[in-house]
């Protein structure tokens, strides 16, 4: 079947569109119940970590002040995780993200760039960073969509690319932020609430409405479930594909500005390993990994979890080797849980 | 029983079998001269050492990912608990910026008395510490400098600059008058201010007998790395008279490559001071011949003077009465000669 076949009116793509998503929609019609007792799990486990915060170090643990540094731990990686989100529900891996994070810090703090920002105003530093993050996307997009590269190996290959580059370009220095507006904005919290962790939830609700809500969500799950059957539906896949390594690259420059309003500092480390942790919060989250089926408050509760957990494990002073221990055993037990009560609710149908 | 029964009773047995011998061989304490190592450097009993009031000291330090780095928060553990009027809260070692950041916070919403950090990064850890000094705790800066000198009651730094001045005048010695001498210089992590104050000390110290550095490569404090690096040096270079290898865990590899290489014309002089290179300069009979200590007893130090310092107390050798600003730690060689002073405190890398 050639393209030309699948070249359809714009009204009537969006028809076929659904029904492609149907399918999926329809095993999730029947897990709806699922769908929810997923989450519902996930904010049990939530919960459970909660009161045993409170029952081992009580009000040292129910503080506001504790309750904000854990959401400001979470923010960085939870935004990215919302990017990562939809990369794995559309199929797709990318393991660059935390490479990009140190890219798009460093090159937002070099002193062109501060001083530039002295010039005009501090929205520079942030625009650059955006830029820098959305430009590493688009080339990780272009590489697996049109060069059919395979997600594993571009996103690879941009891991130890970026870093190398922002290792050149910050010198392999910790470049300091000296540019006051950017530090006012970044330090203030509106209403009481920090700042970074209004980011989060920014783009955490805008990451919902567009997985959710919008077209280009419903084609990421027709895309990630079954590309072929998207293609045929009128889908331009490749470039879909595309976007969402640009998007997932977009909220990696985000968490770079933020990790440069956290910590004042530009520096070719900065978001080590964070692929991992936002790979395997989307994953406890109940995202499939295979693709086609994603969900961002399920994402935002497995961010919230591990978050909690390193929280809890350094209130209660346990040895740093167990902790690590702990953490391993508690993602498995989390996924397992959570497919018990899938599969129990559906049954229950 | 039924076969299945069976099966899975021996299933069970054998995995039960083989755990057992798992754990059994995952001891790494040598039987018996484990016992006289902790308490080993038995400092004399002063006036400071009698239990006073309590103090609670938060401990954060990067992730232990090398044998130095372990035996930083080894050390602060074993001098915390000699002590009974000190509570050590650990939080978990971490190469992520962000994190430590949250686990400061998290010890200023706890109100500890105490805080002892070797920040991964320490322009990135900077306003955190002044958050904290703000907060009425003292701070004290181990290893890798604040940008600010408010964030840090107390800095207890070791002396990169002095170690390169160290070995090089050791070689200095060592090579005599001997004008076209071939040194060469296995360096750290290349990225790291304080590689280049090392080489920086190195160089100066060799040129003030007329030598300099013929060949150079650095590794990344890895046993792999020093391995990778010196088989290119030893390929690169058929004859030397010296060399200086930065680090003594990646001196491991650096040995295993000059053995394979079947080399024996130079000397080697290690640098921070493991205790496997302290016992092969003690028995004399490799390459190896001196090395440069970088105490890894630092954050110990810290813990001492966190506890003085909260206590009210001065340094009992010092006519001042408060505790000093900056505390730097002496580079020196060791040699056969000497170094039955120094096993002691030596690290297991």
């Amino acid at each position: 079947m050639s393209e030309q076949d699948v070249t359809v009116p714009a009204a009537d793509e969006s028809a076929r569109v659904e029904q492609v998503a149907k399918p999926a929609d329809k095993k999730r019609g029947g897990l709806l119940k699922g769908a929810t007792g997923r989450n519902l799990g996930l904010v049990i486990a939530l919960l459970a970590l909660c009161i045993f915060g409170v029952i081992t170090a009580g009000e040292r643990f129910a503080s506001i002040d504790n309750l904000l540094t854990i959401l400001r731990l979470a923010s960085i990686f939870g935004v990215v995780s919302i990017g990562m989100t939809f990369v794995i529900t559309g199929g797709g891996i990318d393991l660059s993200v935390g490479s990009v994070i140190g890219l798009s810090s460093v090159w937002a703090s070099t002193l062109a760039t501060q001083s530039m920002a002295e010039d005009f105003h501090w929205i520079i530093m942030v625009l650059c960073a955006l830029g820098v993050g959305l430009g590493a996307g688009l080339i990780n997009g272009v590489l697996i969509a049109y060069g059919k590269v395979v997600a594993f190996i571009a996103t690879l290959a941009m891991l130890v690319a970026a870093r190398g580059l922002a290792e050149i370009i910050a010198n392999r220095q910790t470049q300091v932020v000296k540019v006051d507006g950017f530090l006012d904005f970044f330090r203030s919290s509106p209403i009481g609430v920090p700042m970074l962790v209004w980011i989060f939830a920014v783009v955490s609700v805008a990451g919902w409405v567009l997985l959710n809500r919008t077209t280009f969500g419903r084609r990421t799950i027709a895309v990630g479930g079954n590309p072929e059957a998207a293609r045929l539906a009128g889908i331009k896949v490749k470039r879909h594909t595309m976007y969402l390594y640009a998007l997932a690259g977009l909220t990696a420059g985000i968490g770079g500005v933020m990790m440069l309003g956290r910590t004042t500092a530009g520096s070719s480390t900065n978001g080590q390993l964070y692929e991992l942790d936002a790979i395997a919060a989307v994953v406890v989250g109940g995202t499939l990994l295979i693709g086609g089926r994603g969900t961002i408050v399920g994402t935002v509760l497995g961010v919230l979890i591990f978050a909690t957990l390193r929280n809890v494990f350094t209130q209660n002073n346990l040895s740093i080797s167990a902790q690590a221990i702990a953490m391993g055993v508690i993602i498995v037990v989390a996924v397992l849980l959570q497919q018990r009560i899938a599969e129990r609710s559906r049954a229950g149908t | 029983m039924s076969t299945a029964m069976r099966r899975k009773w021996l299933a069970a047995a054998g995995t039960a079998a083989a755990l057992a011998l798992v754990v059994g061989c995952t001891s790494n304490t040598p039987e018996a001269e484990d016992t006289g190592e902790a308490q080993a450097p038995a400092a004399a009993a002063t006036g400071n050492d009698e239990p006073g009031d309590k103090v609670v000291i938060g401990f954060s330090a990067p992730a232990a990912d090398h044998g130095w780095m372990g035996s930083i928060t080894k050390s602060a553990v074993a001098e915390a608990g000699k002590y009974e009027d000190v509570e050590l809260v650990q939080a978990e070692a971490t190469n992520d910026v962000n994190l430590q950041i949250s686990q400061i916070e998290q010890f200023i919403n706890d109100g500890v008395d105490a805080i002892v950090l070797l920040p991964f990064d320490g322009a990135a850890l900077t306003e955190v510490a002044i958050k904290a000094m703000q907060a009425g705790i003292v701070v004290i800066n181990v290893d890798r400098e604040f940008e600010d000198p408010d964030a840090a009651r107390t800095t207890v730094l070791g002396d990169n600059y002095g170690m390169g001045v160290s070995a090089g005048a050791y070689i200095c010695g060592e090579l005599g008058g001997k004008a076209d001498a071939k040194v060469a210089e296995i360096a750290g992590i290349d990225s790291l201010p304080l590689t280049q104050d090392r080489s920086q000390g190195f160089e100066d110290a060799l040129a003030a007998c007329g030598l300099e550095v013929s060949n150079r490569v650095a590794a990344d404090f890895t046993v792999q790395g020093g391995e990778s690096a010196a088989a290119n040096l030893l390929q690169a270079a058929p004859q030397l008279d010296a060399i200086w290898n930065h680090d003594d865990d990646q001196g491991v590899g650096v040995m295993a490559a000059i053995e394979n290489a079947g080399r024996d014309e130079f000397i080697m002089v290690g640098g921070a001071g493991s205790k496997n290179v302290m016992e092969a300069i003690k028995a004399d009979d490799s390459v190896l011949k001196a090395t440069v200590i970088y105490p890894s007893t630092q954050a110990a130090d810290g813990i001492k003077l966190a506890r003085l310092l909260v206590q009210g107390k001065s340094m009992s050798d010092l006519v001042e009465v408060e505790v000093p600003r900056t505390v730097q730690l002496y580079a020196p060689v060791v040699t056969k000669e000497n170094v039955d002073q120094y096993l002691p405190t030596a690290f297991e890398s």
